[in-house]
């Protein structure tokens, strides 16, 4: 299953610990991980599913292409980070 | 024991007054969140709060016991699957408490410019499809921000089911439903932004803040872009109050609790020059419904300076003699004898979105 780690400034703001979940795609991985937690996905994705203004998703080392439909893919080794941005302090 | 919170960009303050002075302890709740509106509702005594942090989005919480704990539930939201251009709520820019006979209903206003009712204390929100759906809608636009929104939410305390919705820029929206029809009122307001044939649009207007007489829901107060205007219909129509020294030009304004004539604003010199005039800071008040103002500096600073108060950041309490500002520049000033001498709080508090005086 691919691990997802929060950054800790998201953690001064939910409980954030780290995740494991299944699936081909980062939007896969993060709605089973996070399908329970409708308010820490809220801290990642807008209403519409889009990855915040000013947060990073990066998946194996590399930042996610695909902000709106999440469809990067990953494997069950994979590491998603999900980090601030600078822009947006 | 008085109290009032101060919605800062970096937390919210609380302000209690013993009969000994205003003062506040600790550090703010939310610390270095900017909080964008606050609403201490006066039927139960819940307190809710917008929250927009830069990274993770607009956020709401709701506190039971009077600001002790919080408890943050899912903000206001559009419906989603909308794709890449669909909205998303940026802000919560203001609450209202619905009526009396209507405990438990809460509206919310935000950017872009949704307006969002809750029947459960927050628990949910519905976003009201019918004036979001309106196709003059389409027609609004932003000011100060990219999208325009929902900054004034009115609820007749005689009627709950009769609302006023102000949105910079798109006019003053009237229902007598509960919100399933709306009609634009606002006759009579005149947007000098506009080509000259465009002036009066109903939904092309800016009302900065709509705000009702507390004791006569038909006397509404406006502080418009482009003046100060007054309605003894409910909205409908206005009439301009003209020769508004030092300027007409602001955003906040507070009616007097009881008499209908009475109102409070912080004029600034004109839209594109958001500072006082000449660098004198004051406040404004009219005892006659508009037609003539005095103006207030004792106890506001006599040097230069550049604060300006948000739409939110004036407030009355319901005796009318307390009032309360904060301004952009992080000043905060208290009035015990209603306007005419100010107290300065503090000089250093963050930028302030909002002021409220507990019920």
């Amino acid at each position: 299953m691919a691990i997802i780690r929060f950054t800790s400034t998201l953690v001064r703001h939910r409980p954030a610990p780290d995740l494991a979940a299944p699936g081909p795609t980062v939007r896969a991985v993060l709605d089973a991980a996070l399908a329970d937690d409708a308010l820490l996905k809220s801290y990642l994705l807008d209403e519409q599913g889009r990855v915040r203004k000013h947060i990073n998703i990066f998946a194996d080392g590399v930042m996610i292409a695909d902000r709106v439909s999440l469809s990067d893919p990953v494997g069950p080794a994979s590491e998603i980070y999900v980090l601030q941005a600078l822009s947006g302090g | 024991m008085a109290t009032f919170w101060v919605a800062s960009r970096k937390g919210l303050f609380r302000f209690d007054d013993d009969g000994s002075g205003w003062a506040t302890t600790g550090p703010p709740v939310f610390l270095a969140a900017p909080v964008t509106a606050i609403l201490d509702d006066p039927r139960d005594g819940a307190l809710y709060v917008g929250l927009a942090h830069g990274h993770f989005g607009c956020k709401f919480h709701r506190s039971l016991d009077r600001g002790t704990s919080w408890t943050e539930l899912m903000a206001p939201a559009f419906p989603g699957g909308g794709g890449a251009d669909a909205p998303s709520v940026e802000m919560i820019w203001c609450f209202a408490a619905g009526g009396a006979d209507e405990p438990g209903t809460l509206w919310a206003g935000t950017l872009p410019g949704g307006l969002f009712r809750s029947t459960d204390r927050g628990d949910s929100w519905q976003l009201c499809e019918s004036l979001w759906d309106r196709p003059e809608r389409k027609r609004w636009f932003g000011a100060g921000y990219d999208h325009p929104g929902i900054h004034s939410i009115l609820v007749d305390p005689r009627d709950s089911a009769h609302l006023i919705v102000g949105v910079s820029v798109g006019g003053l929206w009237i229902s007598r439903d509960r919100g399933h029809s709306w009609h634009v009122g606002g006759r009579g307001f005149s947007a000098a932004y506009m080509p000259p044939d465009q002036a009066e649009d109903l939904v092309m207007q800016d009302p900065h803040l709509i705000a009702a007489s507390p004791t006569d829901p038909d006397r509404i107060w406006c502080q418009h872009h482009c003046g100060i205007y007054v309605s003894d219909d409910g909205g409908e129509r206005f009439r301009e109050s003209r020769g508004v020294a030092p300027s007409s030009f602001g955003f906040a304004v507070a009616p007097h609790p009881t008499d209908r004539d009475r109102a409070w604003f912080a004029p600034a010199q004109k839209d594109e020059v958001r500072v006082p005039v000449g660098g004198r800071f004051l406040i404004t008040e009219t005892r006659d419904g508009g037609a003539t103002f005095r103006s207030h500096d004792q106890g506001l600073p006599q040097d230069p300076s550049y604060d300006l108060i948000y739409r939110h950041a004036l407030a009355i309490d319901t005796s009318g003699n307390r009032l309360v500002m904060g301004s952009t520049t992080g000043n905060l000033w208290a009035s015990a004898d209603a306007g005419q001498t100010w107290r300065l709080l503090s000089a250093h508090l963050p930028p302030i979105a909002a002021v409220s005086f507990a019920p």
